[in-house]
């Protein structure tokens, strides 16, 4: 989140700015009626499950896909009418795409050959973006003789080196295996901080937003349900919807008893009656059917015997997923068959709780969300 | 591995003795020093070829044969290439049919297509020459063009293309520098079978030839001399042996096809 302040100095440079984007493909409408402004130098994400139009938002950013209505506007220049390959966009394929009869070289240098380049020129800034992406030396290498991983930074590095001002990622981890992922994310942070070029990303993948966005578009069914930084995505979630997509979120009932200005009582399933400052939930939503939500971090597990909470209750343990470094306990909630999960950090020297033991949850209210 | 059945494997010898043995004859008497073709052998000699070398109708009707194979080969690869990447990446209304149209002819007899053509060529007006013999090999040519290139065309993972667009490639050289370095093996495959189809098509070739024979053509016309019979011999296993060679090119184009479409 390096480059939030520097959003806000230039809160005026937009990159990206689209207005009521439509577009069907026969009868389905797969992105209806979107507005977005993306700004200068921001690391963005859009999120969501598979077929939320997602990908379709992004190729017609690129100009591979042309827009049934709205206008689709980068670096202040309307781009109706103006195909892919006159966008000052470039993309990295989901299959990455590498040409297969063309070398690492060759691939990278695909696109500035129409530049005439002198041919010293030429191989000096290939070889410079090799280097950039850690593939030094791999100039001669043909491409099918790359790793995975090596073949999504030639991708990447064919991308780079024609200067975009916007860098478009289609799902680029999603076929790389956990490590080299994470490894990956970290090294499209680094590139993207280094050269401040606006990064779009599209993926499903929650935690990838999480750890690499500045900013976050939550997509359902060719809508956006959220958007906003990572952390207020994840800490407040506008819907049920979201809450569940992101991350982990234990869902209860409630419903309104009473309300005024300032605060609501929500008679939440199980725990009781709880008051809420009013703002929590939007004026219009209706108030008879709640949905109260907490993540399984917010629940603390009282370990010592002198461990005090607010509220308190005693449960037994019908399920352990042990990570290493957490534990997430399966419990069920006092007069209640709902079953909950509640996690616990394990510190060095702490017991890992076996089925069927009784342990002692606190929680207090401001740990729990309000949600339609 | 298990052992064939008795039944089976007297099956298969069978099958390839009927299959192979009239072709083994050729090389056997095309060396052999007598103009009855009977056993037992007389001795071996070079006549048979050394006389195909001074038989002037024979250079006439090869010289014939090849360019309507070459150029029939080229214009169908051609057509192919067209009708294969339309099928494979466009859509327009009556797509289906016309695919269905052009394949047609893989399984129209020959003799309809030779006597359709001859019939419309007479009625135009057009004097038959070897023209019109490319004419017809293009029609039976086109279908197999297209079964080949289809499937280069339609494997081809269509983002490779979007990407050369994105990287700031017009469409034409997206063409120029992807889709056809990709689909070139395809091509190859393509313009050798044809050139092979071509090169020993019998029935269209006699019905629009005209004056000027094509080699098959004249191979027929030749079986009525008995006495020429070892000189056919003596061809045929010269063309047998050209045939073996481009279908081992021809597979070994298909085959690098297939891998360089099949890693994209």
């Amino acid at each position: 989140m390096a480059s939030k302040n520097m959003m806000n100095e230039q809160k005026h440079e937009q990159m990206v700015e689209l207005s009521n984007i439509r577009k069907s493909f026969g009868k389905l409408e797969v992105v209806k009626g979107i507005d977005l402004n993306i700004a200068k130098g921001e690391f963005f994400s859009l999120l969501g499950p598979s077929g939320c139009g997602k990908t379709t938002l992004l190729r017609m950013i690129a100009g591979l896909e042309v827009p049934d209505d709205g206008v689709v506007v980068i670096n202040q220049q309307s781009m109706n009418g103006v195909d892919a390959n006159k966008r000052p966009t470039n993309m990295v394929f989901q299959s990455y795409a590498i040409f297969p009869h063309l070398n690492v070289g060759e691939n990278v240098a695909y696109g500035l050959i129409k530049q005439r380049l002198p041919k010293a020129e030429l191989r000096k800034r290939v070889d410079a973006m090799l280097k950039m992406v850690d593939l030094d030396g791999y100039y001669d290498r043909p491409s099918y003789a790359l790793s995975g991983g090596q073949r999504q930074r030639v991708a990447l590095a064919r991308a780079l080196i024609l200067e975009p001002k916007v860098l478009l990622l289609d799902e680029p981890l999603s076929a790389l295996d956990k490590k080299l992922r994470e490894q990956m994310q970290d090294e499209l942070r680094r590139i993207q901080r280094t050269l401040g070029i606006t990064f779009i990303l599209v993926t499903h993948d929650q935690e990838e937003a999480l750890i690499m966005s500045d900013r976050i578009a939550v997509m359902f069914d060719g809508n956006i349900a959220q958007l906003g930084t990572p952390q207020e995505i994840y800490d407040k979630p506008v819907s049920r919807r979201v809450a569940s997509f992101i991350g982990v979120m234990n869902f209860l009932d409630g419903k309104c008893i009473s309300k005024n200005k300032t605060s609501i009582v929500v008679d939440v399933e199980s725990l009781g009656q709880i008051t809420f400052p009013r703002d929590i939930i939007p004026d219009d939503t209706s108030l008879d059917q709640l949905c109260v939500g907490f993540r399984p971090e917010m629940f603390t597990i009282l370990y010592n015997k002198k461990d005090k909470a607010e509220n308190e209750f005693s449960s037994i343990v019908k399920n352990v997923d042990y990570y290493g470094d957490m534990s997430y306990y399966t419990l069920s909630l006092p007069n209640s068959d709902k079953d909950i999960m509640v996690s616990m950090r394990n510190t060095s020297g702490r017991y890992v709780y076996d089925l069927g033991e009784t342990i002692r949850v606190g929680w207090r209210s401001s740990s729990l969300l309000v949600l339609n | 591995m298990k052992k064939p059945s008795v039944f089976l494997f007297t099956f298969v010898v069978i099958y390839l003795v009927f299959l192979y043995a009239p072709i083994m004859l050729l090389p056997i008497f095309a060396f052999n020093d007598s103009s009855i073709i009977a056993f037992p052998l007389s001795g071996f000699t070079m006549d048979w070829f050394i006389g195909l070398m001074s038989e002037n109708t024979l250079h006439r009707a090869l010289k014939n044969s090849l360019i309507i194979a070459v150029t029939a080969a080229v214009i169908s690869t051609c057509f192919g290439i067209l009708t294969a990447r339309a099928m494979a990446r466009h859509d327009f209304i009556g797509k289906r049919p016309s695919f269905g149209l052009i394949m047609a002819p893989l399984f129209l007899p020959e003799i309809i297509i030779g006597v359709a053509l001859l019939i419309v060529l007479i009625q135009l007006g057009v004097s038959l020459n070897i023209w019109t013999v490319i004419l017809g090999h293009i029609l039976i040519c086109t279908p197999f063009s297209v079964s080949i290139l289809y499937s280069a065309f339609n494997n081809m993972d269509r983002s490779i293309e979007e990407a050369s667009l994105d990287l700031g490639e017009t469409r034409f050289g997206t063409f120029r520098r992807v889709i056809f370095p990709l689909v070139k093996p395809g091509v190859i495959a393509s313009i050798l079978i044809c050139f092979t189809i071509s090169l020993d098509e019998f029935v269209i070739a006699f019905f629009l030839t005209g004056v000027e024979p094509t080699l098959p053509v004249y191979i027929w016309a030749q079986l009525r001399f008995p006495s020429k019979l070892p000189s056919i011999m003596a061809l045929g296993f010269i063309l047998l042996l050209i045939s073996l060679i481009l279908l081992a090119v021809f597979e070994y184009y298909r085959r690098k096809s297939e891998k360089l479409i099949g890693k994209s």
